[in-house]
């Protein structure tokens, strides 16, 4: 736990996190489901999504927050992982599909194609579609910095060409000759390793795997930030040009944080999509990019579990708005965004920290960009 | 680490591919002949409005000259003196026989009376009517319960009479092929150059002795160069079938220069038939020839959809090189400002529906106007208390993006809304046979250019200009020679949005209008100034005009998606290959 040192946000964010792990899942099987205190399965997963989103924003956050590059693209990453894995659960359709192709995905069939792609191959296999999911990203995500960090693309440059990336692969997946279902994406899963995904127990794994995820992620990105790596990540987002007459890589310290990221933000697209059972090209669009970004901005950037805070309260409140007051979603989104920027540049996290500071004085060291 | 740079290739390709493509020459050459189709385009209007108003009112034109010139000495019922007069022809009509109206619609033919061609496209068109209890010719319109007649010599209201007591004077296809080569003969004669165009296009591909002689009896006085092309390549179709191979061979070398499709079509049909070898090689070779040049026309076209893509990316994307570009300001409520200005047209076209055609000249002002002010209003309100810090600027205007769509969506409607086309922007400029262009684009090309000579000579030559350029070289030293830069920074976002607005006007005329719409622009606009190099204006147009004509050039290989996407990609490998643009700023300005 030495990681946790000095984190008291994270600290109470992982203990939350793993209360709810387990209060959850009992409250959702073994509480009858007329007692007030029963969890509806609609509600797990809704949280399991908001675990998935919260790993996402912790993966933005350490390439924002710790190296300075704000990408505007990381959906994207999640987008990939999640048609990985949407693969697979397309592979695992088998011949319940509509029209009972054995080997071929109904919208093959419909596209009248006679055998599989070769990209689609293998993706039977868990452990394969599982690589792929960090695999996937990872690697495009590599490419991607190794040319732009070498190329000391930075700054403002580098969050246009990331909006560029993710919009040209939503144009590209949109396209039915890419073979990932075009327009309508991959949905209609049936199961996972075997498990029914329409069960509530099945539901209930998937929401605690995404916790373990995030539990899991969170620490990773802790022991990168704390480690001698995240302290010249730190130094390159504050002064790159110092850090480069030092004589760091700089460009190597840039990809290999940004490919984990992009890798953190595969898995995070992975867990999404069995418990959303669908995934399509609208995931790429770049305004889900951005505001992903703001959920980290709202949660505190630079803290991690500001992030994870961020996604939840921006999440819970888009499910509530579009719910109560759709006309007024996006007006209050938008106020959020100008709001934050103006007024809480630290974020909830700031917040938080400012009020421990005024109570305790235990003065927690401010991260400023 | 440059040696080693991997998109020396991509631009290598890009390169050889002007390289091996003759219209780079086409290029230049075009954008003169645009520039002396912008001059001349004023001119070219009037042409069309006069044409537009002949064929809307050619029923009243008095046609004098040709009933001087009695057209055609075409047709066997030369016998002028003989000939029944037009009223006892046009009352022949009613006879049941149709070897009867058949004569006397040849009759009318020959009357030489102006209004003949009218008669005969209305008996042709199935508009001429007879009434039962008198036999007399009407033409009739359907009322509720019958028909609504009118007297088709004199134009006398003759009332409404029920739904049995008209009938259609009825043709049979004979008719219609007599009809039609006596319209052509007549209309051939027509002192209008639009009609006898029309006139000789009817006319290709008949092989009626008739209708030929009739076109080369026009043919020595025709002195319109486009009808006299017309008539030529009729005649040239038609000498295809003539027995002697130097005869055919004349019309096939006719043809060769031909560049309407029905003259590929016709040497086609001759390639596959034709025995003489001669005939048939010397077709092979005019048919290639012709193929080549329409193929270079097609090049044409294509260049001009590039630039006329490229200049709607500029006008989207220039008032962006303003804040952007001069201030350092990431706006991402760009679009919406275009939005703003779209939706000023439409109330614009609102609030004077009975005068579309002004409209423009009013809602680019007003435009402006709003968009400027709702620019002033976001800098003041937001942007100013983030200088200095872009990513913290996108995220705020990007929510003022979000505010700005949803107002429109709440205030006005969800939904597209309909903006309507000035009458004087549709229609197309037609060239040649195989090359038109569309004035709305010719007109928003030129439009882009001069917002942008306009813009260039704010920043160049007035006070204000000099004031942000200052500003944006250095803050606090313009500060200490007394620029006052909080104004300076308002009235340039101001200039910016109200560019967009402007933007907003010509887009509206092209494409939907919806609350969405800035969103398709944002990223385009973007991707133009980013590739053209930021804090340059001539980037940003050389930018846009190259992005535009190379997606239009890549679309016929790949389709229009995946134009874009390779584009997109092209410009994420070129940033990295030039990390400030195609002009990149110079000297300290740049280190910021």
């Amino acid at each position: 736990m030495a990681l946790l040192k000095g984190d008291t946000g994270g600290q109470v964010m992982l203990g939350l996190l793993l209360a709810v792990a387990v209060v959850v899942p009992v409250l959702n099987l073994a509480v009858p489901e007329g007692s007030p205190l029963h969890v509806s399965t609609y509600t797990v997963t809704l949280l399991g999504k908001y675990l998935t989103y919260a790993l996402l924003a912790v993966a933005v956050d350490l390439v924002w927050g710790y190296l300075g590059i704000l990408s505007l693209g990381h959906g994207a990453f999640f987008a990939l992982g999640g048609y990985a894995m949407g693969m697979y659960l397309m592979r695992q359709i088998g011949d319940r599909g509509v029209y009972g192709d054995p080997i071929l995905p109904d919208f093959m069939v419909f596209l009248d194609w006679q055998s599989l792609p070769w990209f689609w191959h293998g993706f039977d296999m868990f452990w394969l579609a599982a690589l792929m999911v960090m695999l996937v990203p990872g690697a495009l995500a590599f490419v991607f910095g190794w040319l732009a960090f070498r190329s000391r693309v930075t700054g403002v440059y580098l969050s246009i060409i990331t909006q560029a990336l993710t919009y040209a692969l939503m144009l590209a997946f949109f396209r039915n000759e890419m073979g990932f279902g075009g327009n309508n994406g991959l949905t209609d899963f049936k199961d996972i390793l075997g498990f029914d995904l329409q069960a509530d127990s099945t539901r209930v794994g998937l929401f605690v795997a995404s916790a373990v995820a995030l539990a899991l992620g969170y620490l990773a990105c802790r022991w990168i930030v704390t480690s001698k790596l995240g302290r010249v990540a730190v130094a390159i987002r504050d002064a790159e040009p110092r850090v480069r007459f030092i004589g760091y890589r700089v460009d190597r310290v840039k990809v290999a944080i940004w490919t984990f990221s992009a890798m953190l933000a595969g898995i995070a697209g992975a867990l999404y999509v069995p418990q959303v059972g669908i995934i399509n090209p609208g995931e790429f669009s770049p305004l889900n990019s951005i505001e992903l970004v703001v959920w980290v901005a709202v949660g505190g950037r630079a803290t991690l579990y500001g992030a994870v805070i961020g996604a939840i309260v921006v999440n819970y409140g888009k499910t509530y708005f579009t719910g109560a007051f759709p006309e007024a979603w996006l007006f209050a989104l938008g106020g959020l965004f100008v709001l934050v920027t103006l007024f809480l540049p630290q974020g909830i996290a700031g917040l938080f920290r400012q009020l421990t500071r005024r109570r305790g004085g235990s003065a927690a060291e401010g991260a400023t960009a | 680490m440059r040696q080693s740079c991997p998109y020396r290739p991509c631009s290598f390709r890009l390169r050889r591919r002007l390289k091996s493509a003759p219209p780079v020459v086409a290029a230049v050459a075009a954008l003169l002949l645009l520039g002396t189709v912008v001059t001349g385009a004023a001119w070219a209007q009037s042409v069309t409005d006069a044409s537009a108003a002949d064929a809307g009112s050619a029923v009243e034109a008095p046609q004098a000259p040709q009933a001087a010139t009695p057209a055609p000495d075409a047709g066997d019922t030369v016998a002028a003196a003989a000939a029944p007069s037009l009223p006892e022809s046009l009352a022949k009509l009613a006879d049941r026989s149709f070897k009867v109206k058949q004569q006397a619609a040849e009759d009318i033919a020959a009357s030489g009376d102006p209004r003949a061609v009218e008669f005969l496209r209305a008996l042709l068109d199935g508009d001429l009517y007879y009434r039962k209890d008198d036999d007399r010719i009407v033409f009739a319109e359907r009322s509720d319960g019958g028909w609504a007649l009118t007297d088709a010599l004199t134009g006398e209201d003759l009332g409404e009479v029920g739904r049995r007591d008209a009938r259609k004077i009825t043709i049979n296809n004979r008719m219609r092929t007599a009809l039609r080569t006596d319209i052509a003969a007549l209309t051939l004669a027509s002192p209008d150059a639009a009609v006898r165009l029309e006139a000789a296009l009817e006319m290709v591909g008949t092989t009626d002795p008739d209708t030929l002689a009739a076109l080369e009896a026009q043919r020595p006085k025709e002195q319109d160069a486009e009808v006299l092309d017309a008539i030529e390549l009729a005649l040239a179709i038609a000498g295809l079938e003539a027995e002697s191979p130097d005869a055919r061979m004349e019309a096939v070398a006719a043809l060769g220069a031909s560049l309407y499709p029905e003259a590929r079509n016709a040497l086609d049909e001759l390639i596959r038939v034709e025995q003489d070898p001669a005939v048939l090689a010397a077709a092979e070779a005019a048919r290639a020839d012709t193929e080549r040049r329409v193929e270079n026309m097609r090049r044409l076209e294509t260049l001009f959809f590039g630039l006329s893509l490229g200049s709607v990316l500029v006008l989207a994307a220039i008032g962006l090189a303003i804040t952007f570009g001069v201030m350092g300001v990431i706006n991402m409520a760009h679009g919406e400002l275009i939005m703003l200005g779209a939706y000023t047209t439409y109330l614009v076209q609102l609030a004077m529906p009975n005068a579309i055609d002004y409209s423009v000249f009013v809602a680019i002002p007003a435009a402006f106007i709003v968009a400027g002010l709702f620019g002033v209003a976001i800098e003041r309100g937001v942007i100013r208390f983030l200088y200095g810090r872009p990513l913290e600027t996108l995220l705020a205007t990007f929510g003022i993006s979000l505010i700005l769509q949803q107002l429109v969506r709440t205030t006005i409607s969800a939904q597209n809304v309909i903006v309507e086309n000035p009458s004087w922007m549709s229609g197309s400029l037609q060239l040649n046979p195989a090359l038109s262009l569309t004035f709305n684009r010719v007109y928003i090309f030129v439009f882009a250019l001069l917002v942008f000579v306009a813009l260039l000579l704010v920043l160049k030559r007035t006070a204000l200009g000099l004031q942000v350029r200052a500003v944006s070289q250095n803050r606090a030293m313009a500060r200490a020679m007394g620029v006052r830069s909080g104004r300076v920074d308002a009235l340039t976002f101001g200039l910016g949005a109200g560019i967009a607005g402007v933007a907003g006007v010509a887009l509206s005329q092209l494409t939907n209008v919806g609350p969405n719409m800035g969103q398709a622009y944002i990223i385009d606009s973007f991707m133009v100034v980013v590739f053209g190099g930021v804090g340059n204006l001539w980037g940003t147009l050389v930018g846009g005009l190259t992005l535009g004509v190379a997606n239009k050039f890549m679309e016929p290989w790949t389709g229009a998606v995946l134009a874009k996407i390779l584009v997109l990609v092209f410009i994420i490998l070129f940033i990295q290959w030039r990390p400030r643009g195609l002009f990149p700023q110079r000297g300290r300005a740049a280190e910021g």
